[in-house]
């Protein structure tokens, strides 16, 4: 069978992977490079637990054909903290029980990261559409949404 | 998996290639085909895939916008020359959908899908094949009825006068649920009244589709509630809406009227 070669940056470190025909990238990145990270969930576009960031765009890895990632940057749960220390989303999950099962929470902290980034202050509405494409069935949201806003919080702190 | 990926360069080259195949998907951003092949679909067994950058351009051309068949809904949104379109392209999808769904890719969605298709129909919507060929929508839509799908490599619209086009997508989860309908309006005024308007259902058949009799019952008259009755009552004549697990075909003929006039004359809901 065709397999194609693929280079992009991971986490920051450049990867060089052997793809067959029509992987995804969520295969690529939990098999083929070890980042258990992204979850798979629905396989369809519907839950979000694979988001990750291509260019600091969410992007749903279980649909991302694996050879359109060439030469881009792709993010993850695993490159979310610095060293030792947890990334403000990480930090405020934690403390605002925003994680239950926690299957649905790598695609979230993505989701919320991609939001962070381009809004540093967001409003409650608009953290509620950057995770509207993310399914959790146990938390009811609330907590989720309170975390994102006290990370953003905690992010503005780190940063000043 | 066996399935071959082809990249071509050039959106003709992979037009020539998607046309002579028998067992090729054409992808553009993966929604649609990525899905299928993560289910088994055994349909097709080739990939086809174009990296031409004229894919991905928004242009001004007249009194017109050509959009790229690559441009993505998340593009849409940033764009300033296609602010009207923004409330359509925010309706596909959550954030990520929205960063891979291409305009392209949306007018093959198949049903519920399709909302901003809607909105490309009522704008006058041409697809431009890569032949250079234009199509109009209505065209299009009826053809891939009949199985047809050649790639479409632009589509073009008209350009809404400020406040002339309208489009809501109603769902019963918010923000991000599935249509029961979308409706998209274009609605031309002279002197206060309505001249040319042209009005598309989402999620009401197969395909995104017209109501010409809403379109007929508008022409001529003004956006209050006097002016709009007729169309309001023309609302869900003539249409077969889908049953699906959303809503019934019974309860979407219902609700149109309700979504129509609340569109008409912007009322909130």
């Amino acid at each position: 069978m065709a397999r194609t070669p693929v280079e992009f940056r991971l986490n920051g470190a450049e990867k060089a992977v052997f793809v067959e025909g029509g992987a995804n990238l969520l295969d690529v990145l939990r098999r083929g490079l070890g980042d258990m990270t992204p979850k798979y969930g629905c396989g369809q576009g519907t839950c979000g637990t694979c988001t990750v960031l291509v260019d600091g765009r969410p992007q749903l890895a279980c649909l991302t054909l694996a050879e359109t990632v060439a030469g881009r940057e792709v993010r993850t749960v695993a490159g979310l903290p610095d060293g030792a220390e947890l990334h403000p989303l990480q930090d405020a999950f934690m403390e605002n029980f925003a994680a239950q099962c926690g299957y649905c929470t790598p695609g979230m902290l993505m989701a919320a990261a991609a939001l962070l980034e381009r809004r540093p202050d967001p409003s409650r509405e608009e953290v509620v559409e950057a995770i509207s494409g993310n399914i959790c069935r146990c938390t009811g949201y609330e907590p989720i949404i309170a975390a994102i806003l006290d990370a953003a919080q905690r992010r503005r702190r780190r940063a000043s | 998996m066996g399935l071959t990926v082809e990249t071509y360069a050039s959106a003709a080259e992979a037009a020539r290639a998607l046309a002579a195949a028998q067992d090729a998907r054409y992808l553009g951003g993966g929604t649609l085909v990525m899905r299928a092949v993560n289910y088994g679909d055994q349909s097709f067994r080739r990939i086809l895939r174009a990296t031409d950058p004229a894919l991905g351009r928004i242009a001004a051309q007249g009194g017109r916008i050509s959009v790229g068949a690559g441009v993505t809904m998340a593009e849409i949104t940033e764009s300033r020359e296609l602010g009207f379109l923004a409330p359509a392209a925010r309706a596909v999808g959550g954030p990520a959908i929205r960063s891979m769904a291409t305009v392209g890719g949306n007018l093959f969605a198949a049903h519920p899908y399709g909302d901003l298709a809607a909105a490309l129909l009522a704008l006058d919507g041409r697809a431009v094949l890569a032949d250079g060929r234009e199509q109009a929508l209505d065209e299009l839509f009826a053809a891939r009825g009949r199985g047809q799908q050649p790639l479409v490599t632009a589509v073009t619209i008209a350009r809404p006068e400020r406040g002339a086009f309208r489009f809501r997508k109603v769902s019963r989860v918010k923000p991000k649920g599935v249509s029961v309908m979308s409706i998209a309006a274009w609605l031309p005024r002279s002197g206060g009244r309505i001249a040319g308007a042209r009005v598309a259902y989402g999620a009401m058949g197969p395909t995104p589709r017209r109501v010409p009799r809403v379109e007929q019952a508008l022409e001529g008259r003004t956006l209050d509630a006097a002016g709009v009755q007729a169309a309001v009552a023309a609302a869900a004549e003539g249409l077969d809406p889908p049953e699906d697990a959303i809503a019934s075909a019974w309860y979407r003929r219902a609700v149109a009227p309700v979504h129509l006039r609340r569109l008409l004359l912007e009322e909130d809901g």
